[in-house]
């Protein structure tokens, strides 16, 4: 490892453990076939292509391998749901729609390294005999398209794709599909009926679990793009190894995101749970930009739950005991957050210091949803804009107290009420907001707002009957 | 009837942009059909219309954006139907019913980027093409200057969350955008 | 203790290829498969619904349905089940609720549809929906029969919490020639864009737009003008899609509903017709699984004008003088006139045209007049168009299957008669509910050379005026009577009005010709009802053994095999 040269400015920091980032900003480092196969490149899909299928998915539930796509479902376990005795053919969807803010992984994989991908994807459709795969990349990345296209190109003509693969018999083909700017392509099945070419509404959960009932009805596996690559990591160093590092419950690298207040934003790939948010943030980010505190953290993306920095936790020692523990005590890995009532997600860390008002940052993510709801459902579709219009509301200063209860309450009404999973990660950043920092939302907020029409029919209605303050 | 287009024939109206004059306009010519036909022919038979989304791409490359003509075509290639095509084109923020300028900027304005400084990067470079900001809405978030050459569009999430605030042009994602360098990208691709 | 194994309801109910169900308490019992929305609404736990339509695939986007659920607890390995003293195992109740309309029953599973949790999943869509609904309620032809106006009645908050301004969307706009759409009281359940693709296969419909700003659209030049367009008025929730015939005609409120069947074509449409005071305002099509699913074509339901026009034949007329116009004259004097006429025809120079638009009850009353006249040139006209492959049947008359049972056989005497008029054999024609000058093919200028011509008929026709005497008969939404369909099955019409003017029921003026001609046949005179009639009909025709008007029911009975069948619901059954 010791010959790898990283750009200068991009160096790993020292806590990291680089295995799925190892080539990002790596000098002399390109995308094309020729530099991945020099770095050991195909060697595991070589080994993976001799074994039995199910010896593979074996190995990856071995593993103990979670998804990285933001729910943390065990990927081997997934691969198993293809109803038994099926006779469909069957697809693999790679997830490269990446939109969940915050998270900026997959990004950086497929513009720089793609065929660790293609071979990740390969293998993975090798175990569940797909010879369909389809890499599902939003608009927004036109370069990585190129890339990924010739990429494509390239593992054909080494007959890493195409008919026969490698003398093994097994023939893939992969297509890629790119998106055209909608988050909810980012839900699996708003994804498959993207791909269908339908509009991308999720489909509802039953019938319509992918690993049934998925593109074009048959049984289909959607990874993410990390998860994929995570396959590769897996197969490379056996299943038992791979366990073993990291946290027991979620074992492996995980790459976590960091954006917002901290002086050294950016990607870090680390163990998982090796490090705490506190030493992520103070040790390897370098802590709040100068002469400021750390207020509040985002720590799975925007849908997570936001955490206050100065919140008190209880954690529980290994030996049953309670302690108090704040933000900062808490490991990163994909369980440990979920105990304080938010998720570790996609790994996007949003961090915001004391000069940031919740409000408006709030706003600004129900601005978000409002614009990505895709209206199939009537909770989302009608309570995003709502929440929006209260949020706007308060941060302009034309809002009641009573408002600030509204929209927690719109929030709740939406929740666990939608076809998929938008309507929770919609709403959590609300709850959590309108809770955690009530007092910086009531502030914003004037009783005599209460009798003041917010809308043009009943000013005009009102005309002569409200005062002004 | 009133002169007032419908909610319905307004799916079909033009939407006059300056940005026209820097694209081919849409025509259909074998080597078009031909093109279509091959991303057709990437899915498995009979799922003609996941090519939608391909060929969509592929127009937009070519003349700017989606034009109303083209979508009865669009609906022909790929065995659907033209509401169905005009579902999608109407759905997906990323797919343009009225052309952009030459140069297209796509500004990130969620959270992260918002957090350092995105947001008030759209005014500006509003100012520096010489268009209002008041023209960017939810539903035609996309403003033109006159001159044709440059278009804005405030776009959610680019996926570059820790290097905001970012910016695409055209293909061409740029971070840790300031001022200055919406200077110097303007200035680069003004003679260009 | 005793050792006899007991047996669990879950096993009796699996004998039956059923699973229990525990509904707001109550353990019931329905097969697997059944969709907890139906179950529970077969029960009487009402679970409302906006997208979930039994003839449509499932949506489940409305999120309306969403009712508590429970299952019993998930066991760990090598755990055995409990069953407490019911037999049943503990309920373990889900925190989210669920949809109703996409998940299906199973065995233990207990459904609450009047709890906390339900109450406000309901509350909360209900508000959603509000939200940016206009709420226009007093203008809306919709009001009466909305779902979204009921449902807020019984599960809605009764106060709005939602100040801001609504979103804007088109209004009424013409998205076919039949049918407008207002986008703003859509709730996008897409019902309509459902139908339009899967029962009629055309996707003429479709959501444009994104979020909040989703819209029901057609595309500009391929418009909304199947001849299933109305349908989607029908299945509309709220007051999105209206009918341009029936909107702002009449408040639904004031409307009587009378279950009958359609007679345009051989199908036998099961419908609705809405009346008041006397007058049809609209036709809708009622559910038959057998006969038309939940649809009709427009031009069906459409052609109800003629009812309440203004060319009906309100009284009988006569003609006293070969050269004289048709006279109004009182019932009485009418048939003395009528027998009096008759009695001086000779039979052989007498034919019959009789119309398989009437009811079998009145087809066996003129059988019974040609009898006894003596007549033996009698045929019905047939009439035939083209299938479309749905629900429209080439046999453009509706009771042909009736008239070939009764009548026996059919179609044949046509145009010996047709000739006979024209050569003269045939000196007096009986034209009993059609125009022959139209399919009969019988033109004015030899109905004109016929010395006698007695015409009975619901409205003013050609062949009306050729007539001597001109009987005004009833339309089939003034009358009681039995039809039998293409498909064998025998239906009933059912009185939506009553005789408009002077006029009387068809089978009830036959009855009173035959038995002013002399008949004593009790079997005839005696009838004083279609009901009853129809019992003579039982009595004498094989095919009608053991039918009674209280037996057919309102979804009819199927009494011959005729090998035809319905295309749409051939489908439909394809489907399951």
């Amino acid at each position: 490892m010791s010959e790898i040269k990283y750009l200068p400015g991009k160096e790993p920091h020292p806590r990291e453990t680089r295995r799925i980032f190892r080539n990002i900003d790596r000098v002399g480092y390109n995308p094309s076939i020729a530099c991945f196969i020099k770095d050991g490149g195909y060697e595991t899909l070589k080994k993976a292509i001799a074994m039995e299928p199910a010896d593979i998915i074996g190995e990856v539930k071995k593993s103990g391998l979670r998804g990285r796509g933001g729910a943390g479902f065990p990927t081997g376990v997934k691969w198993t749901f293809i109803p038994k005795g099926n006779t469909k053919p069957v697809y693999l969807v790679c997830n490269c729609d990446e939109s969940e803010p915050g998270t900026f992984k997959d990004r950086f994989i497929v513009h720089q390294d793609p065929h660790q991908l293609i071979e990740g994807m390969i293998i993975a459709c090798y175990a569940v005999q797909a010879h369909f795969a389809v890499i599902y990349m939003r608009e927004e990345f036109p370069e990585a398209a190129h890339i990924m296209k010739k990429a494509l190109q390239e593992a054909e003509e080494h007959n890493f794709l195409g008919k026969n693969i490698l003398g093994s018999g097994f023939d893939l083909k992969i297509v890629l599909h790119r998106g055209a700017g909608a988050y909810i392509c980012g839900e699996e099945t708003g994804l498959i009926n993207s791909i269908e070419g339908m509009r991308p509404y999720p489909r509802i959960k039953p019938p319509f679990f992918p690993a049934a009932i998925g593109l074009y009805g048959c049984p289909t596996i959607v990874n993410n793009v990390e998860s994929l690559c995570q396959v590769r990591q897996v197969l490379m160093r056996g299943g038992e190894a791979y366990a073993a590092e990291g946290a027991q419950r979620s074992p492996g690298t995980r790459i976590i995101g960091v954006s917002g207040d901290v002086k050294r934003p950016g990607y870090y790939e680390i163990i998982s749970g090796s490090l705490t948010y506190g030493e992520l943030l103070y040790d390897i980010c370098g802590g709040p930009k100068r002469g400021r505190t750390f207020k509040a953290i985002i720590p799975g993306g925007a849908s997570a739950k936001v955490m206050r920095c100065d919140e008190k936790l209880t954690g529980r020692n290994p030996d049953g005991t309670v302690r108090e523990m704040s933000i900062f005590d808490v490991p990163m890995d994909l369980d440990s957050i979920a105990q304080h009532g938010s998720m570790s997600g996609s790994g996007g860390v949003i961090v915001m210091d004391d000069s940031r008002s919740m409000p408006k940052v709030l706003n600004n993510l129900n601005r978000f949803f409002a614009w990505e709801s895709c209206g199939q459902c009537s909770p989302c579709r009608e309570g995003n804009p709502w929440m929006l219009k209260l949020s706007t509301r308060i941060i302009n200063g034309q809002a009641s107290p009573e408002d600030v209860d509204l929209l927690k309450s719109v929030a709740d009404n939406i929740c666990g009420r939608t076809v998929c999973a938008f309507g929770e990660a919609c709403s959590w950043p609300t709850q959590a907001f309108t809770t955690k920092f009530r007092e910086e939302f009531l502030a914003l907020t004037k009783p005599i707002n209460a009798q003041k029409a917010h809308n043009p029919e009943t000013a005009e209605a009102r005309k002569f009957l409200t005062r002004e303050d | 009837m009133s002169d007032t287009p419908n909610a319905i024939e307004a799916l079909t109206a033009h939407k006059p942009s300056p940005g026209e004059k820097f694209f081919p306009k849409f025509e259909v010519t074998p080597e078009l059909v031909a093109e279509a036909a091959a991303l057709v022919d990437q899915y498995p038979e009979g799922k003609e219309q996941s090519a939608v989304l391909p060929i969509i791409h592929m127009i937009q490359e070519k003349f700017g954006y989606i034009c109303p003509e083209s979508l009865p075509w669009i609906a022909e290639m790929c065995k659907s139907t033209p509401i169905h095509v005009a579902g999608i084109v109407t759905f997906y923020p990323g797919i343009h019913t009225m052309c952009p300028g030459k140069y297209h900027f796509r500004v990130c304005r969620t959270i992260a980027c918002s957090l350092s400084g995105g947001e008030e990067l759209i005014p500006y470079i509003c100012s520096k093409i010489g268009v209002d900001p008041a023209t960017i809405t939810d539903e035609e978030p996309m403003a033109v200057s006159a001159d044709g050459m440059w278009s804005i569009e405030p776009v959610e999430c680019l996926a570059n969350c820790g290097f905001g605030p970012n910016l695409m042009l055209n293909e061409k994602l740029y971070s840790q955008v300031t001022r200055k360098k919406i200077d110097e990208i303007i200035a680069e691709y003004k003679n260009k | 203790m005793s050792t006899q194994p007991v047996t669990l309801p879950k096993d009796e109910a699996a004998a039956e290829g059923k699973v229990n169900v525990q509904i707001n308490g109550k353990w019931y019992r329905f097969p697997k498969g059944t969709r907890i929305a139906d179950a529970c609404n077969s029960v009487g736990a009402h679970v409302p619904c906006f997208c979930y339509h039994p003839k449509l695939s499932v949506a489940g986007s409305c999120r309306m349905c969403l009712v508590e659920q429970g299952m019993p607890p998930r066991l760990a390995p090598g755990a055995t089940p409990t069953y407490g003293a019911d037999g049943y195992q503990p309920i373990q109740w889900m925190p989210r609720a669920v949809i109703a309309c996409a998940n299906t029953v199973a065995e233990n599973m207990g459904i609450r549809t009047t709890s906390k949790l339900t109450s406000e999943a309901r509350r909360g869509v209900l508000e959603f929906l509000l939200t940016n609904h206009p709420l226009d309620c007093p203008i809306c032809d919709q009001a009466g029969e909305c779902k979204l106006q009921e449902y807020t009645t019984d599960y809605g908050s009764g106060t709005h919490r939602f100040t801001e301004a609504k979103i804007k969307k088109g209004k009424n706009i013409p998205i076919g020639p039949r049918v407008n759409l207002d986008q703003e009281r859509c709730v996008l359940c897409r019902r309509c864009v459902r139908f339009m693709k899967e029962i009629v296969g055309e996707e003429v419909l479709g959501v444009v737009g994104r979020g909040a700003h989703n819209a029901i659209s057609c595309y500009p030049g391929k418009e909304l003008d199947s001849n299933y367009s109305m349908n989607v008025v029908d299945i509309c929730p709220v007051g999105a899609m209206t009918s341009k015939d029936f909107r702002f005609q009449m408040r639904v409120w004031f409307l009587k509903s009378t279950p009958t069947i359609d007679v345009n074509c051989g199908t036998g449409t099961n419908i609705n017709i809405w009346t008041r005071e006397q007058k049809v305002y609209r036709i809708t099509p009622r559910q038959n699984d057998e006969v038309n699913s939940c649809w009709m074509p427009d031009s069906h339901r459409l052609n109800y004008k003629y009812i309440n026009a203004p060319e009906r034949l309100t009284t009988p007329m006569i003609k006293t003088d070969a050269g004289a116009p048709l006279r109004p004259s009182t019932w009485d004097a009418t048939l003395n006139l009528v027998v009096e006429q008759l009695h001086k025809c000779a039979p052989a120079e007498v034919a019959i045209i009789v119309s398989a638009r009437l009811t079998n009850e009145e087809l066996y009353m003129a059988r019974a007049l040609a009898r006894q006249l003596g007549v033996t040139k009698f045929d019905i006209v047939p009439r035939t168009g083209e299938s479309d492959n749905m629900l429209i049947s080439a046999d453009r008359n509706p009771n042909t299957t009736g008239a070939k049972l009764i009548l026996g056989k059919t179609g044949t005497g046509l145009n010996t008669i047709r000739r006979g008029v024209k050569n003269g054999s045939i000196r007096s024609l009986i034209v009993l509910g059609e125009d022959v000058t139209a399919e009969a093919g019988i033109p004015e200028q030899d109905l004109a050379e016929l010395d006698y011509l007695l015409v009975m008929d619901h409205s003013e026709t050609p062949t009306t005026k050729a007539a001597d005497v001109v009987l005004p008969g009833v339309t089939f939404a003034e009358k009681y009577g039995t039809m039998v369909n293409v498909a064998g099955r025998i239906q009933r019409l059912n009185k939506a009005i009553e005789p408009v003017g002077d006029s009387r029921p068809d089978w009830d003026i036959l009855r009173d010709i035959t038995q002013r001609l002399g008949c004593d046949c009790p079997r005839v005179i005696a009838c004083p009802s279609p009901m009853i009639i129809l019992e003579e009909i039982a009595a004498e025709f094989a095919p009608f053994e053991g039918i009674n008007w209280g037996n057919i029911g309102n979804e009819g009975k199927v009494i011959t095999d005729t090998g035809v069948t319905i295309p749409l619901i051939e489908r439909e059954k394809a489907k399951k």
